[in-house]
């Protein structure tokens, strides 16, 4: 992408926001009239190349754009196969590729005239990514975030205190994620006036899953010239963790209409059977929840159900309804790992290559792993290394610790 | 008589008494089933219509006292066909009563929208209020509720624009609520005068009745409203009396009635000025 250029956009859902029979816009009414301005001001910063002038020079200058595409040869080598590229997000600035999104969203709360921002997050990197453009843009920030995440993430939250932002502990319903979604939509709905929500993922009420889409569409477009130029060729197959899904559209989008495979790993939990896990697009069923319709982990009666994952990032009982769309199209491809299987990823890649990932994306990374070792050495696997591991450092030790007194012999 | 006819005789009926009609709000299930019957019927015994709310596990545009009273219900083991069955004791009880469901989308769509919309029209609701189901998404549940012969009741709110108003008034039967506020239930009223000029306003583009809602927790709001819209609605107040008293079902059903009871008579001196 040239800087002067106003990239397309492809695949765009009709003019209400619907890809398909998912996305839309269920929303209170309160907060039609505020998202209609959003979508405007949206489509209108789009067609402004100085708006992709702004973004461009702060992705490359302040978030540290483009991030490198590695040929994992030590990985790919124990692993036997094809060979694994990681796309390397965990070397942005905050640590993962959520500030890709909240670069754009902040930009357009400036254009908008908005001196406050809200964010919901679950592992925090949202929150974090969120509170760091705030700080730079000058915006008031608030963070909603459940309970048990603030715990289990206690080192993201002295972050976003450190970049000026309050962070609030969510303790409705099962305190994670969606309740700090919840929890964010009802301050939106009173506070829409002067208040922007950078929602974190592809979900939520039209133009947000678009929206975030495009703003990670980045991720991509560089993977795929990258591969290019440094393979030779495209990959066989592109995969990414999802929990909302933001990491995910933005590597696959770009890579929807070449001749690769696209696979979506779900957080398995304890095991997709177990009832501790975080899949909705391979367990769950179409409903509405947050302001789109799309796959949701719910009981028979539409009630949303508890969530499980090792990884704060994926215990969301969602999906994108784009994803949902796809799916449902036969373009994306499923795959899912538990928690054990994440751990043994993310103590592979940082024994074989010295690369710490997030434990979201040790998600992507045992799929990976585990198609590779079925494919031939000359095809390529494509995944999106979303985040680096350090937040997650306490959480790992913790449980290794309890794990190693309890399962020495 | 459908659904819509029951609630449009209501509403004329109030009109005729030269009042607003009282539509008064409880979550079904909250504290328990059983005690959910005996205060639905208390309320009942006071308002013009009855809001039946259909607990959800993320209610998010709703305040503290009404999430609270969703979870109460859903801990109680709360399900679909007890939310059927209260509706249906109350319909017994208070054959000319307007009954109104209100909630979000994704329990009416749980098990199918045709089959939420007959079983509630055979359980004698006569409308159904889905928040997070604006009119630009009716397709996902408008044919199948017209079908049932239910009202589909919409919302208008502060931020509503014009345009906003005369889609909401072309899509909306039964009746259209107004949120007199920007925030979620149980917030502070709006004043009362800036709700005047906007239910004036929808009334451009309605000829249904405009309620209004959202904060009334007095008897004199409630008046002070009833001068300005066809029907006052109350949620908070009467699901925080249940929550205060929900160890003590009488004294629950005792606190419902004196309160109801005071907001429907200070609803009837007002139209009397």
């Amino acid at each position: 992408m040239s800087d002067s250029s106003i990239p397309p956009i492809t695949h765009a859902p009709d003019a209400g926001g619907h890809f398909g029979r998912f996305g839309g816009k269920f929303a209170a009414e309160t907060l039609m009239q505020p998202l209609a301005e959003l979508e405007e001001a949206f489509f209108a910063a789009w067609q402004d190349p100085e708006f992709h002038r702004q973004r461009c020079d702060l992705l490359k200058n302040y978030v540290g754009r483009p991030t490198p595409l590695y040929h994992a040869t030590n990985l790919s080598r124990e692993v036997g196969g094809a060979q694994i590229w990681l796309k390397r997000e965990d070397l942005t600035h905050t640590g993962a590729h959520k500030i890709n999104n909240t670069i754009g969203q902040g930009l357009l709360a400036k254009r908008m005239g908005k001196p406050r921002v809200i964010a919901e997050t679950g592992a925090g990197q949202h929150g974090v990514a969120t509170a760091t453009v705030a700080a730079m843009f000058g915006l008031k920030c608030d963070v909603y975030m459940g309970r048990e995440d603030t715990v289990r993430q206690a080192p993201n939250v002295y972050r976003m205190k450190l970049l000026g932002a309050n962070v609030i502990p969510v303790d409705s319903g099962t305190a994670t994620l969606k309740d700090a979604l919840n929890d964010a939509l009802r301050d939106w709905v009173a506070s829409c006036e002067d208040t922007f929500y950078i929602i974190g993922t592809v979900a939520g009420p039209h133009p947000y899953p678009l929206m975030v889409r495009q703003f990670h569409a980045v991720i991509g477009e560089e993977a795929r010239a990258q591969m290019l130029a440094q393979a030779g060729r495209l990959p066989d197959v592109a995969i990414a963790c999802v929990g909302g899904g933001s990491n995910a559209m933005g590597l696959l989008h770009p890579l929807r209409d070449d001749d690769v495979r696209l696979i979506a790993v779900e957080a398995a939990g304890l095991g997709l059977n177990s009832g501790a896990h975080a899949a909705s697009l391979a367990a769950g069923r179409a409903g509405i929840l947050h302001g789109n319709l799309t796959y949701l982990l719910e009981d028979l009666e539409g009630q949303i159900q508890g969530t499980h994952s090792i990884s704060a990032g994926l215990d969301y009982p969602g999906v994108g309804p784009e994803l949902a769309y796809m799916y449902e199209q036969g373009r994306l491809e499923l795959a899912a790992a538990d928690d054990d299987e994440a751990l043994d990823a993310f103590h592979r890649l940082t024994l074989s290559e010295g690369i710490i990932p997030a434990l979201e994306s040790s998600h992507a990374l045992a799929a990976a792993m585990r198609m590779a070792a079925e494919m031939a050495p000359e095809e390529i696997v494509l995944v999106n290394l979303s985040g680096r591991g350090d937040k997650d450092m306490e959480s790992v030790m913790r449980r290794e610790q309890a794990g190693f007194s309890e399962g020495t012999p | 008589m459908s659904g819509r006819q029951r609630l449009a005789a209501v509403f004329s009926r109030c009109k005729t008494e030269g009042r607003a009609a009282l539509v008064g709000f409880l979550t079904a299930g909250d504290p328990g089933v059983q005690e959910s019957k005996q205060l639905l019927l208390a309320l009942a015994a006071e308002v013009d219509v009855l809001e039946i709310g259909m607990p959800f596990s993320d209610p998010m545009a709703d305040g503290a006292v009404i999430q609270a009273a969703s979870e109460r219900a859903l801990e109680a083991g709360t399900k679909l066909a007890d939310l059927f069955a209260l509706a249906a004791a109350v319909r017994r009880a208070h054959p000319a009563l307007g009954i109104v469901l209100m909630g979000y989308g994704n329990t009416a769509l749980a098990t199918g929208m045709e089959h939420f919309a007959n079983n509630a029209a055979n359980a004698g609701v006569d409308g159904v209020l889905l928040v997070d189901i604006p009119p630009e998404e009716g397709a996902i549940c408008d044919d199948a509720l017209a079908q049932a012969g239910l009202a589909r009741i919409l919302l208008l709110a502060p931020t509503s624009s014009e345009a906003r108003m005369q889609l909401v008034g072309e899509r909306a039967t039964g009746f259209i609520y107004y949120v007199s506020l920007t925030g979620i239930t149980g917030a502070k009223m709006g004043a009362v005068e800036t709700i005047a000029g906007k239910v004036a306003a929808i009334r451009q583009h309605t000829n249904l009745p405009v309620c209004v809602g959202f904060g009334v927790k007095s008897a004199g709001q409630a008046a002070a409203i009833a001068k300005v819209a066809d029907g006052v609605v109350v949620g908070s107040q009467f699901v925080g009396l249940v929550a205060q008293h929900r160890t003590d079902i009488a004294a629950a059903v005792a606190a419902l009635a004196a309160e109801a009871g005071g907001m429907r008579r200070a609803i009837m001196e007002a139209s009397l000025i």
